[in-house]
């Protein structure tokens, strides 16, 4: 598979991959990182939001 | 029966929809939806309930990130929702998850402000996350379940 990296196009088979994920009340998010060596040519990152903040509305009580 | 004061959860849903005005504007000549946009911001910017209109500062800056961000796609209306005599909820999520690609943003961010285009860049929301940068890659967005309890906008009576 070939992946964009900040030297172009590179085989994945060149690379080391690293993956993670971080998983909370507010967001799933997972990131893929690829390396050259010691230098970092990649990373995408995927966050999904599970919810958002929340708006309450009231009208005045009469009488 | 019974009168209950309360909101019309109608209403919430229409608030969405602009289609009540108590004030003098905007004046609205079109009937179709309005364009609204997502735009990143740095985790040292001050984007808040605050925050009245896009703005440039604090925004990311790099490579294939284009200033304003990308336009939010919106194929679903708001729906409103009553669930009781006193209580209901109006709410509208995205209808695609937001992707930059192809971009490298080398400073941290984690926030999208949410704003509306077509009308002078006036601000919906700001969205936080954990902290992200990306290298030569991409960065998506996935927007929560569009429900009552869930969705990225609501509006609710309780």
């Amino acid at each position: 598979m070939r992946v964009n990296t900040t030297h172009g196009e590179m085989d994945e088979d060149l690379l080391v991959k690293k993956e993670g994920s971080v998983d909370n009340d507010i967001e799933f998010t997972t990131w893929t990182e690829y390396w050259l060596d010691d230098e970092l040519v990649h990373r995408s990152a995927h966050v999904t939001l599970k919810t958002s903040p929340f708006t309450a509305l009231e009208s005045a009580l009469l009488g | 029966m019974a009168n209950t004061q309360s909101l019309c959860t109608s209403f919430l849903g229409e608030l969405m929809t602009a289609t009540h005005n108590f004030g003098t504007a905007p004046t609205r000549s079109v009937t179709s939806a309005d364009t609204f946009k997502g735009a990143l911001y740095l985790a040292s910017a001050t984007i808040n309930a605050g925050t009245t209109v896009y703005t440039t500062t604090g925004e990311v800056t790099g490579t294939g990130y284009t200033a304003g961000g990308v336009t939010i796609t919106n194929a679903t209306a708001p729906t409103a929702t009553n669930t009781s005599a006193t209580a209901g909820t109006a709410y509208w999520t995205a209808s695609a998850s937001v992707t930059y690609s192809s971009v490298t943003l080398s400073t941290a961010f984690d926030t999208m402000l949410l704003y509306n285009s077509s009308q002078s860049n006036k601000a919906v929301g700001a969205y936080t996350f954990g902290s992200q940068t990306i290298t030569a890659g991409n960065f998506t967005l996935t927007m929560p379940t569009n429900s009552a309890s869930l969705a990225l906008i609501r509006l609710s009576t309780t």
